[in-house]
Order: C-alpha cells, then structure tokens, then sequence
C-alpha cells in the first residue's frame, strides 16, 4: 500500500482511536469546545494527552493538525511565510493558520519548549477574540465556528526556563493527566499490546516499581506508553526481562547504576 | 637494571618494609615478614607490597597487621576481596579509630566468610548503590542501606556485611545480596514487626530458641509472600537455596509452611504457631534470612511511632492551614481527617487518599509516605494519628531538624551534625577517604561602610571601560541575510537572484533572512581563597577585583556565584557565601564583599566539590569554576601540606571536568607555575605578578575565557 498524502486540514481520525476515560475529561473538553474555549493538557508523558487529542478529533469530527514544539520553533512556523516560486513569492500558511481557516483542532504538543515569541500569536486566538494576526499579510484572520486550539505541557520538568506564563496559562481550561489506576492501565496495557491480562499486571507494578524511584535518581517513573511498547514486545515472543529492559529501563536512564537497578526489579518480578 | 618478573629477593622487600614501616622508629620485625613474602611469585609479591605500602601512610600498625596476615590469606582469597579488606580496615581507621580498624584485619575470617578458593565476593561498596535503587523501587516505607556486622535489619535501615562470599560465583553472590535486601524488606513491608513482639517472645523459657523459630516459621510466610509479590526472585532465591542445600525442612514444619502461605497470613499466625513449633527441631538458616534483631527493631520503633504520629499531626495542621480552613473558628469540632483506601488495591499496600470534611484530597508525597509508613508499624490507621495538631501543642524542635549555628561548632560537642560531607582523595592510600571534609556554609558578615562606592570612585575610569567593554559582549539579536530558510524574503537577495536568473546563471536559494538569537547562556562560580594568608594586601585587591568584576557581569548579565573558602583540619571546612548563584547584586551582596577577612588555611578539594555540586544544580550550557587564589592547597595537621592536599585538590578537579565544569584559577602565587599545570592543566590558570594589577586583569581575563 503507498502512503497516502494528505493536507494537513483534510487529517480526519477516521476509526475510534482506543481510548479509556480516567475521569469527566471528555465532558469536560466537549463542553469548552462548545463553548470555544481553549484547552491546556497537563502531564507527564507517556501519559495518554495525544491519544486523548485523537479520540477528541474523532469524536468532534474535526481535523486534527498538531504541532511539536521544538526550541527553535518560530511564530511564522505557525502562521506561514513567504516562499519564493519561479521567481515570485507566494505565501503559504502555516499550520495554525490552516486550522483557522478550516476550523480544525490545533494541538500545539509540549508548548513550553518553543520560542517565547510563538506565545504572541498563541494568546489573541486563545481569548474571546479568536483572532490570528497575521502581520507579514497585513491581515487579522478570524478562526472559524469549529477551531479549537489545544496546548499541552509537562510540569514535571523541574526548569524555570520551561515553565509556562501566567498570561499564557490563565487562557485556558486545564485538564490534568496523570498515570491511570492501576486496574484501569492494565486494562489499557493489555488491550493495546495484546497480552494476558497476568503480565499486563506485572507490568504495571513494574511501572510502579519505577514511579517509586521518581526523584530518587530518575526524572520521571514508565509511561503508559512505555507499558504498552514492553508489552507490544513480549507479546511477539521477547523474554520479559529484556522487553522491560529494553523498552522501558534503556528509555527512561542513561545511568549504569540505574539500569542494573531497574533490570534487578524487572527480574524480580517475572 | 632488575627483571620485572624475577621474585624480589628478602633483603629487597625488608629494605622497603622497613622504610614504609619506619622500623627505626617503630622496632617492628620485618624479617620473618620479608622472607614470607620472598617466597612469592612476584606478581603477588606487588600487589601486596603495594596494599602494605599504601595502608602504611594511613597507619603503620594496620599496615604491619596486615602485611604478616595477607600472604596466608593470598591462597583463599580473591584479590578484589584483599583490597576491600585493606580499605574497609583503613575505613574504620577514619571512622573509629586505631583499634577497631586492627580488629576488622585480625578478623579476616568474619569478614569475608570464605569457604572456598578465591572466593569472588560481592563487595558492599559495588554493590550497595544498585541494591539501594532496587529497595527504594519496590514499595512500602523509605529505607536505608548501610554496611553492618550481619544481615539485618532495624526496621528502618537494611544492614549487609562487608563482603558476602558465600557462592562461588561473583553473579550468584550479587545474587544473594539482592535477596537479602528484598527479603529484609519483605520484613518490613509485610509486618513481621509489632509492637511488642520483643515482650512476647520473652514468654517464652528459652529466648533464644523462641527467637530462632519464630524467625523460621516468619521466613516460610516471607517467602511465600514475595512468591506472590515478586515471582522472578522468589524463583531465584529458590536456586540460592538449593546451590546450598539448604532446602531441606523438618517433616512436622509442612503443615505449619502451608498454613503461613496463605495470602492472608500475618505475623500473628507465626507467633500463634510458634506455641506449637517451640519445641520442634530448628531447620537450617536459610543464606537470605540473616539474623533477627529485636532489641534494634524495638528501639527504632518505639521512636519512630511516637516520631511520625507528632509529625503526622503537624503536617495535617499545615495541610488544613493551606487549605485555608479555620481549625475550631466557631467553637464547635475542629475539622477531622478521615483516611479511605484508594481503589486500586492490586499491589497489596493501600494507597490512601485523605477525605476531609466528605472531601477528598489528595495527599501530599510527604503525607502519603508518612501514612504508609503509619500503616506498615500500626497495621491501621489510629485515628488520634489523623487529628490535626494544635497550635502550641508540639515545640517543633522534637521532630523538625533545627539549622545549627556553625559558628557553635567547637563550643557544643557535636562536631559534625547538621554538616554536609565530602570524600577526600588521600594519595598514599591511593583511594577516597569517605566522609573526611566536615563542610559548613556559612555567610559573611556583612559590613555596611560604603565599601563598593569607594573602590568604584577609585576606578572609575576602568569602571567605564569595563561597561563598555562587557556591553559589546552581549550577544544580541541580530537578522541573518541571505539564509536557505529563513522567517521572510530577502529582497535584495531575491532581485541579485532575479537578474542572475535573465543572465542564465544559476539562481542562488539564498533567497531568506533569520532571525538570530543567540542566548548566552553561562553559570559561574568565582571560588576566593580566604586564608589566612592573604592578609593585608591581597585581600584588599581580592575585594577590588570582585567589586569591578561585578559590575562586568551584571553589564553582561550571566549568573554568577561568590564563595570564599577557608578552613582548619578537616572538621571544620568552610565555605563563605558571598553571594548566591540567584542572588541579585544588592546592598547586602556589596556589605559582604567589604566584609571579607583572611580566616585560616587553604584547604581546597572539599570546596571545589561543594561548589561543583551546587553548579551543577545550575542548568547552564557552560559551566565556569573560577578561583582567586594566592598559594598551594594547605592546612594545619593531618598532612594537608604538600603532594596530600595537591593531589586532592587535583583529584577534586577532576571530578568538576567529569561533570561538565570548567576549572580556571587566577593566582598571585610566582611559584605557581610549579604545580598549577598539574592542578589545571596547562592553560587553565594565569599567574599574575603583581598584587595591584589584579583588579584590573580579573573582569579582562573573564571576557578573554568566555568569547
């Protein structure tokens, strides 16, 4: 099969993403799409934001176009800017501007790493105005009925360069994720690697073996995420002590000392 | 020239023995000792005479103790485990003194329980690191690990041995440390401790029997407890026991093995049993059981209950006073925690989640520990433990650490509470000395007499140009032509490409322009020697270059620290602050700067690895450990003076390069250039001449070393 093109407005999440409530976040989100109002998704990683975006998409029926903030993420990455084509300059939106326009969900991943300036942009559209100012055009573009703008960000990076505004933060309507309950994520671990509900749960209290260690040598403890790639591995025949260590141990330390203490847990368990 | 591989001769090896030993002195007989050793092969012969030479500049009785049991225990042993034998016996020299330092070397059999050849033991050093992360992962309450006389534990801190060699193999070992750390655990996260345990046992005529099968009968229901908890150990612990023979179990003890494996077991069921198992043979220790010490465990508990339940009152008074409600404003019943067992019961230890009020609240990390920790000594939570505390009721000197006075040090007679520690390298020995540098911060008192302004009137010409000089420095914004991507169009590169393009040359795709930013992003550390030394003169042109490199860097704008260093020994190691990495340039800062005096000596490795440490609590992507200094590292007694103290400060060095820091030293001292290269390598440091040109080199060296 080849790969299929698309823009990224006509992106529709066309069959349910697999996706467990921990709490009221899809009223929650539904109700401030409805509302227009923006949304801030708090957590750490791993922890089911973006697959909580998809299902959201899915579910409003709407374009799903994300962004991953990078460092050297500009505002005019976002708008758009000119390019120069056969010796005339044509401008070419960016994403946000193209989920303005089409009235999409825009899902701005991991805000706080991208450029202060990007925050400029971000707060008329982020506010009853529903604006994006579009300076190189000369031009205020009014999003459309549908648009909704989403942001997420990980306050567990302990680092005052990487911590969000006031200004900005008070915008939106905050949803936090944590790690989901230990039955719920064994239940999510086992239907998505497709393994015995049994090692599921083991995997989970290795998972919280790791939580354990947060702030004791590890910045943050397995993701579901990570549950789910040591269980996609076992599942295709990898012993289960290599499949934690090399899904989950290698993936969240570079440290010796920490990784023979992780494989001692891992061999513990199973 | 002598062959390297030919044996030494005896009369070589006693000509050594009796310099290291300093037989002149001592009368200690090397004789006997040098013909032992002269009939060794020669690769064995180094490596105990360099382990009888290093432990010599420690103590040379240890080392003489040590030199006439080594060659016997050559045989047996591995020679990691020798090593580790020499310096856990220099180890306890440090720590307590001559005499049990001579008893860990006569003890060689206690310390490594050898039953076999070059036995491959697991060393608690190599191993301790990796076995602490593993016990903190699994779940329960927050323990410690620390080198003990035995396997055991006193219900807050896991104690292992020295070395363990029971297994032939280094793995298996390693192997059986973890399953004495996981089963010492296992005590205390599934309660074979309660309260009057010890009292219980006692009923019993014989204490020590009674002790021993209530141990037994606790390891059946430990283990079936990890066979449930941790399958992967529990099989592994298993094969430990079966490579020892050790699986054996009295016949009568079964049905006592099956009752105690049930899930809902407890410590009752094994104290209920042990009316019947009291007067059935004893089995065989198991290799993971290690002893129980009740008395221990009987002291630490009573504290630590009456401990965490005060402190668990105070710290809900402090979460209700957060919470912003008003404890008995209206004079009916104060406000009441209740505490509900989350959902999620799969690992076994509940999760709690406090409810307040039909409220539930999360409860804080420390809360949550806190209560577990409750939970695992009461096997509930007492509801007197979950009444906010009021106000007055506990002097909040019984459980909150106080903040000593530094200054009260030698008054008082505790010398090293509340001190921060550091290893230090001791060349001879040719390995750390654990814990040795006791370091205090302390600040320096402030003098307001308008210091600052003077030295900046004094130099106010150079002032200028410094500001100047730093301002070009900034690193600013600026547009970039002529990029391949770029935020806009650059016209005039698009008309040059246009008209290339009519010409039929090729066009350029340097069509755009960026903007460039550029963070300068550098944390400094200026570490000042204040020793006594640098009275009069230096100190003044100390405090001059600190005044104008200041005002260099607040022009710049990169974060920057002040710490003078002094000391006297090793159990007073001082660090002045000056001013703090986060600290603003202000009144206080500029009062300090006029308050620095000379103080002591010039000992150095502990400051360098405080200040090292607090660097790199900085996220910054160039790290700077500039010292102002005026002379070699020194200190009055225990042989700082000399290759000691360089070899250490070299060493501490070190450390900071491994960790991303940058050392750079600025110096008076004109003999510097004899051992700085060996501190700082050959072009971190700059010897200045003259004492008055400092103020006016320090602020041109930092542009020089940061551009």
């Amino acid at each position: 099969m080849q790969a299929r093109a698309l823009n990224p407005e006509e992106y529709f999440v066309e069959s349910e993403p697999y996706y467990e409530p921990t709490g009221d976040e899809v009223a929650i989100f539904e109700a401030a799409y409805g509302n227009r109002l923006p949304v801030l998704l708090k957590g750490p990683t791993g922890c089911g934001k973006t697959r909580f975006m998809e299902y959201m998409a899915w579910r409003l029926k709407r374009p799903l176009i994300t962004v991953s903030c990078h460092d050297d993420l500009t505002a005019s990455d976002l708008v758009g800017r000119y390019l120069v084509k056969g010796g005339e300059t044509v401008w070419i939106d960016g994403p946000l501007a193209r989920a303005v326009r089409a009235g999409g969900i825009c899902y701005l991943d991991e805000i706080v790493e991208a450029r202060k300036d990007t925050m400029v942009v971000i707060h008329p559209l982020a506010d009853d105005r529903r604006v994006l100012p579009m300076e190189k055009l000369g031009v205020l573009l009014e999003a459309n009925r549908d648009f909704c703008l989403a942001i997420s960000y990980n306050p567990g990076y302990q680092s005052v360069l990487k911590d969000l505004k006031q200004s900005t933060r008070q915008r939106f309507v905050a949803l936090e994720f944590g790690y989901p309950g230990a039955e719920l994520e064994r239940r999510i671990v086992a239907n998505q690697a497709g393994i015995s509900a049994e090692v599921a749960e083991q995997l989970v209290k290795f998972a919280h073996m790791t939580r354990n260690l947060k702030g004791s040598g590890l910045e943050e403890g397995a993701s579901t995420r990570l549950l789910v790639h040591a269980g996609k591995l076992i599942a295709a025949g990898v012993a289960p002590v290599s499949a934690c260590q090399s899904a989950i141990a290698q993936a969240i330390t570079d440290d010796p000392e920490m990784l023979a203490a992780i494989q001692e847990l891992s061999s513990s368990i199973f | 020239m002598a062959d390297d591989s030919l044996p030494l001769a005896a009369g070589q090896i006693e000509k050594s023995l009796e310099a290291w030993l300093e037989v002149e002195f001592t009368f200690l007989r090397v004789d006997t000792l040098a013909a032992e050793l002269s009939s060794l092969p020669r690769h064995e012969q180094d490596f105990l005479l360099n382990w009888i030479r290093r432990s010599a500049t420690t103590n040379i009785e240890i080392a003489y103790q040590f030199a006439r049991r080594a060659v016997q225990v050559l045989a047996h042993m591995d020679r990691r485990v020798i090593e580790a034998w020499a310096l856990h016996a220099m180890d306890t020299y440090d720590r307590a003194g001559l005499r049990p330092a001579l008893q860990v070397i006569q003890d060689v059999e206690r310390f490594a329980q050898f039953s076999h050849e070059h036995a491959a033991g697991a060393i608690f050093g190599d191993v301790s690191g990796i076995l602490l992360t593993f016990v903190r992962g699994l779940s329960g309450r927050q323990l410690k690990l620390e080198e003990g006389d035995a396997v055991y534990t006193d219900s807050e801190i896991l104690y292992l041995p020295a070395v363990i060699a029971r297994m032939p193999r280094a793995e298996d070992n390693f192997q059986l440390c973890k399953a004495m750390v996981a089963f010492l655990w296992a005590q205390t996260r599934f309660r074979s401790f309660r309260a009057n345990l010890f009292e219980t046992l006692a009923t019993y005529p014989d204490h020590q029997r009674a002790r021993a099968q209530f141990h037994a009968l606790e390891t059946l229901r430990l283990e079936a407890c990890i066979r449930r908890e941790l399958p992967g150990l529990s099989r592994e612990m298993r094969r430990l026991k079966a490579e020892l023979h050790q699986e054996y179990l009295p016949q009568e003890w079964d049905p006592w093995a099956q009752e105690l494996a049930r899930p809902e077991a407890t410590a009752e069921d094994s104290l209920r049993l042990l009316a019947e198992a009291y007067p059935a043979p004893i089995p065989a220790a198991v290799c993971y059981q290690g002893e129980l010490r009740l008395e221990a465990v009987a002291n630490t508990m009573a504290a630590r209950m009456e401990r965490e339940k005060t402190l668990l009152r105070v710290k809900l008074a402090q979460l209700l006073e957060e919470l912003g409600k008003q404890k008995g404003g209206d004079g009916d019943t104060a406000p009441r925690f209740e505490v509900k067992p989350a959902q999620d019961e799969q690992a076994g230890l509940p999760r709690f989640e406090l409810i307040l009020d039909d409220m539930p609240i999360a409860p804080p990390e420390g809360v949550r520990q806190l209560l577990t920790s409750v939970y695992l000594d009461w096997g509930e939570l007492p509801p007197e433990h979950l009444s906010p505390a009021g106000p007055g009721e506990y002097d909040p000197g019984l459980f909150e650490e106080k903040a000593k006075d530094p200054d009260e040090v030698w008054q008082g007679t505790y010398h090293e509470e509340g001190a921060t520690f550091y290893p230090e390298w001791d060349f001879g020995r040719q390995h750390y000395r654990k814990n040795w540098c006791v370091m205090r911060e302390k600040d320096v008192p402030p003098v307001h007499d308008g210091y600052v302004s003077k030295v900046m009137q004094e130099y106010s010409g150079l002032v200028k140009h410094l500001r100047r000089s730093f301002e070009a420095m900034r690193d600013e914004d600026r547009l970039l032509k002529r990029q391949i991507h770029g935020d806009d169009v650059d016209i005039d590169a698009l008309v040059e490409a246009l008209s290339d393009a009519h010409d039929g040359s090729e066009m350029t795709d340097r069509l755009f322009t960026r903007m460039h930013r550029t963070e300068r992003n550098i944390a400094v550390m200026f570490m000042v020697d204040m020793s006594g030394s640098t009275k009069g003169w230096i100190n003044d042109a100390e405090r001059e270059s600190l005044v104008l490199l200041c005002e260099a860097l607040e022009t710049l704008g990169d974060r920057y620290a002040i710490y003078g260093f002094s000391g006297i020994t090793r159990k007073r190691c001082e660090l002045y602050r000056i001013k703090r990495i986060e600290e603003p340039y202000n009144e206080e800062v500029r009062a300090r700067i006029s308050g620095i005096r000379p103080q002591d000596y010039t000992r150095m490795g502990f400051a360098i690895r405080h200040l090292t440490r607090l660097l790199g609590e900085v996220e910054a992507r160039t790290k700077l450990l500039i010292t102002l200094s005026d002379g070699k590292p020194d200190d009055y007694h225990d042989g700082y003076r000399g290759p000691y103290g360089i070899e250490d400060t070299r060493k501490a060095l070190q450390e900071a390069k491994r960790s991303g820091v940058h050392p750079f030293c600025i110096t008076i001292d004109r003999e510097a250039k004899d051992y700085l290269p060996h501190l700082y390598g050959a072009v971190n440091y700059i010897v200045i001449d003259e004492i008055r040109k400092l103020p006016f080199k320090v602020a041109d060296i930092y542009r020089n070393l940061t551009t």
